[in-house]
């Protein structure tokens, strides 16, 4: 349904204007006068002791203003972390402290050590290098199996291991679970990793912090997806500033893909500095500080089982998996593999008895935390492929197992603990099918094995809980914050509206997508609107950008400021048409009274408003203007299925992805093209994840993948033509719960495609008469080589 | 980035001279070198920027039929001027890198640098290309010297680089899929009197000649005629990417495939 506006229109994202050209404000662009650079000294060794730091040489080079070691901040908190989990005997998580500045120990290649500010960001560079540092170097600990099985190399000292947590979910379930196991026809069982990985957003993260002396007030521009998070857990945990006295500004933001939620030291640090050293303090990072400083993603290491009955029925799934914290936590890291992950592992099934166990260890590694999809490309990864081999187990069509196990009637509460509101999985898998003419597909395979090559079919469902949500039931999980979002609606006195919202635009188009449900539901054209984002001077408090949330909880928050200026606009037009309120009607931006022409446009409302010379004082205040907070009841839940088809070169291992489609269920859809934009790059993502990304350490805590030059992103020709790309959302069951029956979209391609990818290419390889069932990710031409080997 | 001074010399000579000052190096395209000095690896403290050097561009043939290309010449004037006279160096050079890299980095900075997993190597070895400098020339079998090192004195500057034409040639490239410099890659190079065939990528030595291949591609000149050989993977690279066992393997892939691909 093509529409010039409003819901349901592909209107081009205005934002992307000033993106493409060059007018865009990114936090890099923002230079304040008398401005003085920091570089941070990173630690090259993954574990030691920190002896001593000398900073008097570098104090003395040109340029410097000062030079901060961990002893600085001593008087101050650690970073913070907003999610506390309890583990399988009721007992909370471990939880270190995390210094902004290396003190004691260095814990991992790439914690900042020391701070250099200086005048120029080379005279900082020169001076950082006239430090000198004392570190005993210890034995590292990076594989998280080793590190639980022994206390020899202790990440954190003052700790009682390398455990944070050992997570039993739903414990209650257990007995009952392992009883299924032992009752089972057929259990098929997988060991598998899931790929550690590293956000790589075209811009990496820079934070400016200025401090104004005669208010006291402080500022902090940062490229963040939820400043107003950042404010409270910087402003009350970390630097001890209230509130009302922080400002922190997140402009234009190049994509975060979750690595930009978290606080980091080096915006405690800018805002600490620029008020010890009275100058503005600005840190840009360099790709290869990205590499070893953003939190990075996934690291996981997992057996999964399924039982099965002799019908090939579902009845228990049993999980064990390895989390990888890395070496301190992150702001939500302990929720990715519990609570984000846990939840899902019932995927689009009916699986009556669920257990999962997951360990969060700590190593001398970055700290591991959400990346676009956050625990649930984890779930979905290793359910999808033990489903598909138990198909090849028991020789049956991975199509027909899968639905013979969907879940048909909602609402379905799950055995670990959430309720699906809403679905049609038979309609998404019926929808792939045809959009991948899986029936040509043996034809096309004849045509593939004609040059040589072996051509797999891969085919998989997904689930996910987005709109991350409501406030009581994530507090009783352990979430040291609310997940409401918030909007003002501002309506000036000539008509135009400004929404300020909590949400965060960081290339999902808000400003777009928002504008238009505001432009639908007075009936007025998309450029009389414009949102405002980023800035907690601006905008309501709100909680931000990730899990998919914007459109479901923010989109929300901003429906429900606007019906109450509807609902006061007509108040004012009630009394302009001399008419009863309860016969008003608002069509196309002009109030009219029911079953008469008697009418007065929006604009003249809006006039009346803040102009009340013929105006119902008595009972109505001036002004349009309205905020509200909306705390959804439930999580949305996207799901869909996905197909895609591979060519394996046997000769060299190399994979080419031929084909891909996915028929995704987002409940409603506000922007048909932004949506499929988003869907394109999550793909694109996961299918990085599957056959290219691989942050790797060595046994000593060296990142091996410091760069592009061995960490591979996913290109243009990684992906199929954009004719054998087709991503569908024309299968849409609205969530009941949300007032404008939306789900979101910005993760289902990250979470749908990984194991798609994997799926298709085992499919090719048994194919060739290979007996791999199983390759781990990514399927680089060197290991599925070797696989074939035997 | 350390300081440093910049030199623009307009001839060969004047850079000779320029290079002569203390810890000066030359600058070619900069696509290794820039890179370098802003991580802070090399610290010189004067570039001789070649870029200016008009003798020292352009690609011609000669009498004796060779093709001349000046050590200045970018990857895409190479791409461009060779396309018909010697396609098997012009696709080489059309696939280093991106546009932006092809059209800064050039011929005399690529072998210079004699990365072990550079795509020009294998050219210069395969057709047996004569390395020509300010101060002499040297041929490519004397040039590489294993991985990032040849046999250029301090300061002499790659003048011109010297291809005799082969029949038909090839180069085919695995590439590496974060860098997509080459994992392996096979320079194959037919010329009236056998076979050349070069591997970069692949060993801990740098680019190497082939021996048993060039020999029985030498006596007959098809991919069937590499059915039964294999390389030892004894000094093969090993890393993220790749074990030596796979580079081995793939040696014998890309050549039979240089073979079938040769114009
Ligand atoms: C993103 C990227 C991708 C790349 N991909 C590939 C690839 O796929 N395959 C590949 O082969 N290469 C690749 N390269 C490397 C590229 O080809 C470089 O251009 C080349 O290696 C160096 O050439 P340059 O002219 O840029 O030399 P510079 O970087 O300027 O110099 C390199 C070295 O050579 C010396 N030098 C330069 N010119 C001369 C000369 N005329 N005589 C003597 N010494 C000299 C310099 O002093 C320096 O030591 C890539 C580079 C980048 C940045």
């Amino acid at each position: 349904m093509p529409k010039d506006g409003g819901i349901g229109a592909s209107s081009k994202r205005r934002e992307d204007v000033r993106f493409l050209t060059g007018a865009g404000n990114y936090t890099d662009d923002i230079n304040i006068r008398g401005q003085a650079h920091v570089f941070f000294l990173r630690s090259d060794v993954a574990h030691g002791t920190l002896n001593a730091v000398n900073t008097a040489a570098a104090e003395a080079m040109p340029g410097v203003v000062k030079v901060f070691t961990g002893a600085d901040f001593e008087a101050v908190g650690g970073m913070p972390c907003g999610w506390q989990v309890t583990d399988k005997h009721g007992e909370p998580m471990q939880e270190p402290r995390h210094p902004i500045l290396a003190h004691g120990k260095v814990r991992h290649v790439g914690e900042p050590i020391a701070a250099v500010v200086a005048d120029t960001l080379e005279q900082a560079r020169d001076a950082a290098e006239a430090i000198e540092v004392d570190i005993t170097e210890l034995p590292a600990v990076i594989d998280m199996k080793a590190a639980v099985a022994s206390d020899d190399v202790k990440v954190h000292d003052d700790l009682t291991s390398n455990l944070c947590y050992d997570w039993g979910f739903v414990e209650e379930n257990k007995a009952a679970t392992d009883e299924a196991f032992e009752k089972a026809a057929h259990v098929t069982t997988l060991e598998l990793v899931n790929n550690r990985l590293v956000a790589n957003p075209m811009e990496p993260r820079v934070a400016v912090g200025d401090y104004a002396r005669g208010t006291q007030d402080h500022t902090l521009y940062t490229t963040s997806q939820n400043p107003h998070v950042i404010r409270l857990l910087m402003g009350a945990f970390v630097l001890g500033i209230p509130e009302h006295k922080l400002r922190v500004v997140a402009p234009d933001v190049g994509g975060g893909f979750g690595t930009k939620i978290f606080h980091y030291q080096e915006e405690a640090f800018v805002t600490f500095a620029a008020k010890a050293c009275n100058r503005p303090v600005k840190w840009t990072s360099s790709r290869s500080e990205a590499f070893m400083s953003d939190a990075h993603g996934r690291d996981h290491v997992t057996k999964i089982e399924l039982a099965l009955d002799a019908e090939h029925n579902f009845t228990a799934v049993r999980t064990e998996t390895f989390a990888n914290m890395g070496a301190y936590l992150s702001t939500f890291a302990p929720s990715i593999p519990t609570w984000l992950h846990g939840t899902l592992m019932a995927g689009n099934y009916k699986t009556p008895l669920i257990y999962v166990n997951v360990k969060a260890v700590f190593t001398n590694t970055v700290p591991v935390d959400a990346y676009r999809g956050a625990g649930r490309p984890e779930a979905t990864f290793q359910l999808e492929r033990v489903i598909d081999k138990a198909a090849r187990e028991l020789g049956v069509d991975p199509v027909d197992l899968r639905r013979q196990n969907f879940i048909t009637e909602f609402p379905y509460a799950t055995p670990v603990a959430v309720e699906y509101d809403t679905g049609d999985y038979h309609a998404t898998m019926d929808k792939v099918l045809a959009l991948s003419d899986r029936d040509g597909f043996a034809a096309r395979r004849k045509e593939s094995e004609a040059k040589g090559k072996l051509r797999g079919f891969g085919i998989n469902c997904f689930i996910e809980a987005c709109g991350i949500a409501p406030s009581n039931l994530v507090g009783q999980l352990g979430a040291r914050a609310g997940l409401y979002e918030s909007a003002t609606v501002r309506v000036n006195a000539t008509g135009g509206l400004v929404v300020m919202t909590g949400s965060h635009s960081h290339g999902q188009g808000h400003e777009t997508s928002f504008a238009q449900v505001v432009a639908d539901m007075i009936g007025i054209d998309e450029n009389m609107i414009e949102i405002v984002h980023g800035d907690t001077a601006n905008t309501p408090m709100g909680m931000g950008t990730y899990g998919s949330r914007s459109i479901a909880v923010g989109g929300s928050a901003m429906v429900r400021a606007t019906e109450k200026i509807i609902a006061k606009a007509k108040k004012i037009a009630s009394h302009l048409l001399e008419a009863s309120e309860s016969d008003i009607e608002l069509k196309d931006g002009a109030f009219s009274v029911a079953g008469t022409d008697k009418s007065v446009a929006w604009g003249d409302v809006t006039l009346a408003a803040y102009v009340p010379h013929n105006y119902p004082l008595e009972d109505i205040e001036p002004g349009l203007e309205e905020t509200a907070f909306y705390d959804p009841s439930n999580f949305t839940y996207p799901a869909g299925a996905y197909t895609c088809e591979v060519e394996v070169d046997p000769a060299t291992g190399e994979v080419s992805i031929e084909r891909f489609a996915s028929a995704d269920d987002f409940g409603n859809v506000i922007n048909p093209m932004i949506v499929e934009g988003q869907v394109h790059g999550g793909i694109a993502q996961g299918i990085g994840q599957a056959l290219l990304e691989n942050c790797t350490y060595d046994e000593n805590g060296q990142l091996l993948s410091a760069s592009y030059m061995d960490y591979a992103m996913p290109r243009a020709d990684n992906l199929p033509e954009m004719t054998h790309y087709v991503v569908d959302h024309s299968c849409q069951t609205p969530c009941t719960h949300n007032p404008l029956g939306v789900k979101g979209c910005g993760e289902a391609g990250a979470i749908g495609s990984p194991p798609t990818v994997i799926n298709a290419i085992i499919d090719a390889l048994q194919s060739g008469g290979h007996k791999v069932d199983h390759l781990d990710m990514p399927a680089t031409p060197a290991r599925v080589w070797a696989a074939m080997q035997g | 980035m350390y300081n440093f001074e910049v030199e623009t010399p307009g001839s060969v000579a004047d850079a000779v001279a320029a290079l002569g000052r203390e810890d000066a190096q030359a600058l070619g395209g900069g696509q290794t070198l820039i890179p370098t000095l802003k991580q802070r690896l090399a610290s010189p403290s004067v570039l001789v920027c070649l870029s200016g050097i008009a003798e020292m561009k352009g690609v011609c043939r000669t009498d004796d039929g060779q093709i001349t290309i000046g050590g200045g010449t970018t990857h895409a004037a190479v791409a461009k001027a060779t396309a018909e006279s010697f396609p098997g160096l012009s696709g080489l050079a059309s696939h280093i890198g991106d546009p932006a890299v092809r059209n800064r980095g050039t011929i005399g900075g690529s072998l210079a640098n004699n990365d072990p997993s550079a795509c020009y190597p294998a050219a210069a070895l395969g057709a047996g290309a004569t390395i020509v400098t300010n101060a002499r020339e040297i041929a490519a079998d004397d040039f590489f010297q294993g991985m990032f090192t040849t046999d250029l004195e301090e300061g002499e500057i790659i003048t011109e680089v010297r291809f005799p034409v082969p029949e038909v040639s090839n180069y085919q490239k695995f590439v590496q899929p974060a860098s997509r410099f080459a994992l392996v890659g096979v320079f194959v190079a037919k010329f009236g009197d056998g076979v050349r065939v070069a591997v970069t990528g692949a060993s801990n030595d740098g680019v190497f000649r082939w021996t048993d291949a060039e020999a029985a591609l030498s006596a007959n000149f098809s991919a069937e005629a590499l059915g039964g050989l294999s390389i030892s993977d004894d000094d093969m690279i090993s890393d993220l990417h790749g074990t030596a066992a796979y580079r081995a393997h793939l040696v014998g892939v890309m050549t039979k495939r240089a073979v079938t691909s040769a114009a």
